[in-house]
């Protein structure tokens, strides 16, 4: 993974609450024992038709659409099923941050660990994002901020640890190898 | 000096801690059993593979085959027919993965195959205060048993694998406490799909909700289980009840359960493991069992659910508008009567022996209405065994309904078992998410009994009037 610092990109905005992991990737995608080309599937009964054909309608169809790296969606993305492929997914088409007011749990912690940045805003700057679909941004991981077109710089929380795995491209996995002996000791331990 | 009196979550989340949590790193939390199925856990063989990793406790890992296989009667030759070239490659894979690494696996075909959070309960691998994960989000259902339990990842997955550790942030908590007794005809389905509508789909995120009261007390482990089970869908990361005598009654002679001197230190063990009585939760909310009625989902996700008396709310929001426009509905009017196309009883929420029983006190001397196709899943090849030895597969085929192989079915539908565009489920499952049954499909979420009902009449059905 490439590490994050801090990139700008216009948004797409898909105004729609809860959306489920199953609208990221529907169930029959997840047969899958890699990860490669998955963005294919990416929404795929929103942005495809029975026959396979792109629905115009769908807001990734539009081509002011094409080249968006932030995704503003409704309240809540991400509920629903634990499967990474949704993260894996909106990486591969393209996305590098999903904008909302509120993200949901499994969904947050499954971006943080492929370089997506899941990045919660308060809903004035939701309204504002949702007003001005293809706005211009910055994302600036290094200062927690995302700045929005008219120069305001809004502050977002971020899991400080995962924040810095994502600043160096290093692997929380390689965190947890280093606590080797303190895993076990613990196993040792009577419970 | 006196302890701080800490819940139920407290005490499995400090008792768990490799290293707590700091300033600048999550919390190293141990976990005590890890079960995969084949959908959620090849890439994660892969990244150890390539790391040269092995898995650090094969002991603590257990497999199955659910999501993706088939369901449908065996040939005459005793085989199952794949779906797809896809599918057989990830269940080859799972197998060679457990091979290599030492895992254990309930593969197809075998006797303790079965729905990953129905076949954990069964064997007794789930035990209260233990911490257990899985690739997949209804983990929350070994929760019912006293255990912190909950979905993660694939990444997550590759890191239990490696570590048997994961990196975690401590969660709220929040009490739901249901005191009273529920009505006839009003199960523990419906007190779940009750609280997912009053705390909405998003309304417990960032919590772990523990399940308490006289309500909760009262319930068999197998309705616990389908409490705990759905507690994702209000975006909690995991639900809970504490262990108690229902719980050790369920426990005692598993296969994997502690036996003799073990099996009463575990006991004397897990009886200090409830919720302290002055401990406090972030959260409390409270509902009256006797208020429950049956419930009944109308839009396109777990939190839009009424009684199934009730009519159509209007829509608040474009989000709702667009839920009642897929799924045809007219806000005012009711949804008793609606005609319906399929039937599907299983999932990991509402497939285990109890639950088919209850179907099967519908079916029984009834048929299932013309034109409705009606689906029963066991969770387990288990549950199938004791269904057919108390002869409820009699009452579902001369019913009319199909009597399947155990597996996650039509709850998922990637196996082939799946709604046509535009059709009308009743589904004792626990999602209804656009196409989650099938592309362009349409579910209602309800209790077996709800369930069982409509396949009889081919309307939305409340089964007190049926039954009586």
């Amino acid at each position: 993974m490439d590490p994050i610092r801090t990139f700008q990109t216009k948004t797409v905005v898909l105004p729609i609450e809860n959306v489920d992991t199953d609208q990221i990737i529907p169930a029959r995608f997840l047969k899958v024992t890699s990860k490669v080309g998955i963005g294919a599937h990416l929404f795929a009964d929103w942005r495809y038709d029975a026959e396979g054909k792109e629905k115009p309608d769908f807001i990734l169809n539009k081509p002011a659409a094409k080249g968006a790296a932030v995704l503003v969606a409704g309240d809540n993305f991400g509920c629903g099923s634990s499967r990474e492929h949704a993260p894996w997914a909106l990486y591969d088409y393209g996305f590098r941050a999903i904008v909302s007011t509120s993200i949901a749990d499994i969904f947050k912690s499954n971006s943080l660990k492929n370089g997506l940045l899941p990045i919660v805003v308060d809903k004035a700057t939701h309204a504002k994002l949702l007003a001005a679909p293809g706005m211009d941004v910055t994302v600036s991981l290094e200062k927690q901020t995302l700045t929005l077109s008219d120069g305001t710089a809004v502050k977002f929380d971020i899991d400080p640890f995962a924040r810095y795995c994502l600043m160096n491209g290093q692997d929380e996995l390689d965190f947890l190898l280093a606590q080797k002996e303190e895993i076990a000791r613990f196993e040792a331990t009577p419970r | 000096m006196t302890t701080k009196p800490r819940t139920l979550f407290d005490k499995l989340w400090d008792s768990h801690l490799v290293r707590p949590q700091t300033a600048d790193t999550p919390a190293v939390l141990y976990i005590d059993l890890h079960l995969i199925h084949e959908v959620t856990s090849p890439q994660a063989f892969t990244w150890l593979r390539e790391r040269g990793l092995t898995v650090r406790q094969p002991a603590r890992t257990v497999a199955t085959m659910d999501h993706s296989i088939p369901t449908t009667p065996r040939g005459a030759d005793g085989k199952f027919k794949i779906l797809d070239s896809q599918a057989e490659k990830q269940l080859s894979q799972l197998e060679k993965n457990c091979q290599e690494f030492g895992i254990e696996l309930f593969a197809l075909g075998s006797e303790g195959q079965g729905i990953v959070h129905v076949i954990g309960p069964e064997l007794g691998l789930t035990q209260p205060g233990m911490t257990i994960v899985c690739g997949d989000s209804h983990t929350s259902t070994h929760g019912a048993f006293g255990a912190l339990a909950f979905g993660i990842g694939t990444s997550e997955v590759s890191h239990v694998l490696a570590t048997q550790c994961l990196l975690q942030n401590r969660p709220k908590t929040m009490a739901i406490t249901v005191e009273g007794q529920l009505r006839p005809g009003v199960t523990a389905k419906d007190i779940i799909l009750a609280v997912i509508a009053r705390l909405g789909i998003g309304g417990g995120t960032g919590h772990v909700i523990e399940y308490r009261g006289s309500a909760i007390r009262a319930l068999s482990m197998e309705e616990r289980m389908t409490v705990c089970n759905m507690s994702i869908e209000a975006g909690a990361r995991a639900g809970m009840v504490a262990p108690d005598d229902t719980t050790f009654h369920y426990l005692a002679g598993r296969p994997r359960s502690p036996q003799g001197v073990d099996w009463d230190e575990a006991v004397e063990a897990w009886k200090r493991l409830p919720t302290d009585p002055d401990a406090t939760f972030d959260r409390e909310e409270k509902f009256d069992a006797a208020k429950l009625e049956p419930m009944i989902t109308y839009g396109t996700n777990p939190g839009m659910g009424i009684g199934i008396s009730a009519a159509v709310p209007a829509p608040e929001n474009a989000t709702m508008e667009k839920a009642l426009g897929y799924m045809g509905l007219e806000a005012g009017k009711p949804l008793l009567g609606k005609a319906i196309d399929v039937v599907f009883i299983g999932s990991c929420t509402n497939s285990r022996i109890s639950d088919l029983r209850q179907a099967a006190s519908v079916f029984k001397g009834r048929k299932v209405s013309s034109g409705v196709r009606a689906m029963v899943v066991p969770g387990s090849q288990r549950v199938k065994k004791q269904a057919e030895a108390e002869g409820l597969d009699r009452v579902f085929l001369e019913a009319g309904a199909e009597w399947r192989e155990a597996g996650c079915s039509m709850c998922i539908a990637m196996n082939g078992d799946q709604l046509r565009p535009g059709q009308y489920a009743v589904s004792t499952s626990n999602r209804n998410f656009e196409g989650r049954q099938g592309a362009g499909g349409r579910t209602f979420l309800a209790s077996p009994l709800t369930a069982a009902a409509s396949a009889v009449t081919g309307r939305i059905t409340d089964a007190r009037q049926l039954v009586g």
